[in-house]
């Protein structure tokens, strides 16, 4: 039976977990999600998708491709994957398809790996790759057998019904599949550091929901715009991110008027993480996720962790808090943030820098600074302001004029 | 009332219109100031770039909105010769073109550039072997249209380009007015490519050129970014957002709209066919949206206005042709003055119905019994 004349799709991929499966009691669960994440980022295309549970298939037209391959990158979970051709389980028809793809490929040296996951198939594994390399010998002229160092490695996995012949491996991006490890927040600044902490979370199966403190007008829209099209780029490695827009200013200008100057930015973060305390517990989320990177400026030395995080007893998740700023920057290239970051609109974080930021602060000095003012008055009226923005809907904005 | 020139304009889709008129009324910022307003304004600007793009399968950088296709094919061309005039001073383009092609190509000839005219083959389409003796190093520009205006003719622009893309040095424009909608398309293998909305529903004074971001234009309107740098003015936002609007519209649809007029154009061409004394100059090798005729005995100026009696619209060589009497893209398909010199163009959309075909056959054939013999210019 020739299947490209009968089959509607003329291609296959076919998914490895990788992590996932070592993961017993979970499995099935990473599994589903998977498989939903998968149909929810290939809406619109023709194409079926069927899950078991140790692989899952998409069979699709070759021409939509390079468009699957750009969507399964944005999805977590998903450790490899291949380009196979699809055949009835049995000798003849496996030989068949096997010739007339392999006359397609350009290669010297090559060698055969069976894997035989339905025992009931009648030829072992070593047996049959013996017999398809002997196979192929025949029919193509000029190649040889390299099992060391092989051009060409020709994979045949035999599963009940069908069997898979495939010549090209590629690396998904690994992780879990987003959310199942349940939700965290993360500070989101604009900066290179927070998208690329933002990704690194959502790899580990954390879905989020992100949080920008805007200081207008010493903050324009425009950088709230910026924040948007950042919460756009993670929206593509997951689904419905919001961004809850923080109004920060009165905090701030308050800190700047009463408090010591050395201590505005250390005063400032214990702010926002006092405000990030109460959002986690009202999002029903578990984490405070943020681009904390050690040493990196005064507010993240170890003595301005200590002191700031002492306003909390949520964990703190710093997904960049031990690599290089080029580290970071890598990642953030690589996920299309970068260009979206370096844009030059002031956050809050650098509206008030004071000449002589505090590198060492003191837990009891923050305590008297603070007590200038009734921040938590602020903070209850800041907490009844905020603007939850959903960046799903951001794409339809336009529907009725474009 | 019965149309058929829509190849010299289309009526805009209401739809259209109605983006047009809400942009203008609800997003009165200039997308380039820096408050709430424009930037409101600079988003939806975003976006209707963005569309565009992905329509075309290109880079949003690669959009630049423009006046109509006048406008871009004179970026596209002066663009390229003010940009590259150290690389050489030799051009070829072909005698099917538009006037606003076909004019700066006279303009360089004056100036010291050497423009030649390839070869247009018995199909109608550019002789590939004569395109490739015509190119050398000192080749900078190759400017061909995707589709004739008058006569409907399709060029495989894509071939063309695998060819140009040999000579690095040489940049390729195609003019792509009227082709968007009337056939599939494709910029592989292009690096400037113009078009423009009223040919497709859209508004009248905004067009497009594509330019890919691996090769460099002078701006012909000086003055700063604007959408683009390479022609300044404050940015059209309701124009361009229309635009974009029209052009979805006709992607969307377009299976639909051109299997309805290849089947009028089967209607169309067998009722010609049974009227002695003309000629049907548009073949196999045409979009189904044009069928030019000749006609023997009547002088095709007089045809029109015959027909404009009955309310019946269609248009004698192109709408933007000066008054000369013959049809340039005629003769050089035909070779033939006669033919070239009595030629009407009848342009179909996917609006048309068989009626307003029988209703044009009818007037037709009514005017070639009446006039016929009456004037000197006919083939007779």
């Amino acid at each position: 039976m020739d299947l490209d004349n009968t089959d509607r799709f003329d291609r296959l991929i076919m998914i490895k977990y990788g992590e996932l499966t070592t993961k017993k009691d979970n499995r099935k669960l990473f599994i589903d999600k998977l498989y939903y994440d998968l149909i929810y980022k290939l809406a619109g295309l023709d194409y079926s998708i069927t899950k078991e549970m140790a692989r899952m298939f998409i069979e699709f037209n070759s021409e939509d491709f390079d468009i699957i391959k750009e969507k399964m990158n944005h999805v977590f979970g998903i450790h490899s994957y291949v380009l196979a051709y699809k055949v009835k389980s049995n000798k003849e028809d496996i030989e068949k398809e096997l010739l007339k793809r392999i006359k397609k490929e350009k290669f010297k040296t090559f060698k055969v790996e069976t894997k035989r996951s339905d025992k009931n198939f009648p030829i072992e594994s070593t047996d049959f790759s013996r017999k398809m390399g002997g196979l192929i010998l025949t029919n193509i002229k000029d190649i040889s057998v390299d099992v060391h160092n092989p051009e060409l490695v020709v994979n045949i996995e035999i599963r009940r019904d069908y069997t898979y012949i495939y010549f090209e491996e590629f690396n998904g991006i690994g992780g879990y599949p987003y959310g199942v490890q349940g939700k965290g927040l993360l500070m989101l600044s604009g900066g290179i550091d927070s998208p690329v902490a933002g990704y690194l979370a959502m790899k580990r199966g954390i879905k989020i929901d992100c949080v920008y403190f805007e200081a207008i007008p010493h903050t324009s829209l425009e950088a709230r715009n910026k924040v948007i099209e950042l919460v756009k780029k993670l929206n593509n490695y997951g689904h419905s991110i919001r961004l809850i827009v923080v109004p920060f200013t009165e905090i701030q200008e308050a800190i700047y008027k009463n408090c010591d100057q050395e201590y505005v930015i250390t005063i400032m973060r214990r702010m926002m993480y006092r405000i990030m305390d109460r959002l986690v517990r009202r999002n029903k989320a578990h984490v405070i996720i943020n681009g904390e990177s050690i040493g990196q400026v005064a507010s993240q030395t170890l003595t301005s962790m200590e002191v700031i995080n002492s306003v909390t007893n949520l964990p703190v998740i710093r997904p960049v808090a031990c690599l290089d700023k080029l580290e970071i920057i890598d990642i953030s290239k690589k996920i299309d943030t970068y260009d979206i970051s370096i844009l030059p609109y002031e956050d809050c974080c650098t509206v008030f820098v004071p000449r002589h930021p505090v590198i060492n602060p003191v837990l009891d000095k923050c305590i008297r600074e603070e007590e200038k003012f009734d921040y938590q008055e602020m903070i209850d009226k800041t907490i009844s302001n905020l603007l939850y923005i959903k960046v799903n809907d951001e794409d339809n904005e336009y529907k009725d004029i474009l | 009332m019965v149309y058929l020139d829509y190849s010299a304009t289309t009526p805009v889709d209401k739809s259209v219109l109605d983006s047009f008129n809400n942009v203008s009324e609800n997003y009165i910022g200039n997308p380039n100031s820096l408050h709430k307003l424009g930037l409101e304004s600079h988003k939806l600007l975003e976006a209707s770039v963005n569309q565009v793009a992905s329509l075309l399968k290109v880079k949003p950088s690669e959009v630049i909105f423009t006046s109509g296709a006048s406008e871009s094919n004179n970026l596209a061309i002066f663009g390229v010769i003010n940009e590259y005039k150290n690389r050489g001073k030799h051009i070829i383009t072909t005698k099917l073109e538009h006037s606003s092609v076909l004019e700066p190509m006279k303009y360089l000839e004056k100036n010291g550039y050497k423009i030649d005219y390839v070869n247009i083959d018995n199909e109608g389409k550019v002789d590939l072997n004569h395109l490739k003796s015509l190119l050398s190093d000192d080749t900078i520009l190759v400017s061909i249209c995707e589709v004739n205006s008058e006569i409907g003719l399709i060029q495989d622009v894509n071939e063309i380009g695998k060819i140009i893309n040999n000579y690095p040095k040489c940049i390729f424009h195609v003019d792509g007015t009227q082709a968007i909608g009337k056939k599939k398309i494709s910029l592989d293998n292009i690096d400037l490519y113009s078009f423009s909305a009223h040919k497709f529903y859209g508004l009248k004074g905004v067009g497009c050129l594509i330019k890919k971001d691996d090769i460099k234009l002078s701006p012909i309107i000086h003055g700063g970014k604007s959408q683009t740098i390479y022609r300044s003015g404050t940015p059209t936002l309701a124009l361009d957002v229309s635009l974009s609007k029209a052009l979805r519209i006709t992607f969307d649809n377009f299976n639909d709209r051109y299997n309805k007029v290849v089947e009028l154009n089967k209607y169309l061409k067998e009722k010609l066919s049974n009227i002695n004394g003309i000629k049907i100059n548009s073949n196999d090798n045409c979009v189904p949206h044009i069928i030019n005729i000749s006609i023997h005995s009547v002088k095709p100026e007089t045809m029109l206005h015959a027909l404009e009696q009955d309310e019946i619209y269609i248009s004698t060589k192109t709408a933007c042709s000066d008054k000369e009497d013959e049809s340039l893209s005629v003769l050089e398909f035909t070779k033939d003055n006669k033919l070239a010199s009595s030629s009407i163009r009848i342009s179909l959309s996917y609006l048309t119905e068989k009626e307003d075909l029988d209703k044009f056959i009818n007037s037709f054939m009514k005017n070639v019994n009446k006039l016929k013999g009456l004037d000197s210019n006919g083939l007779r």
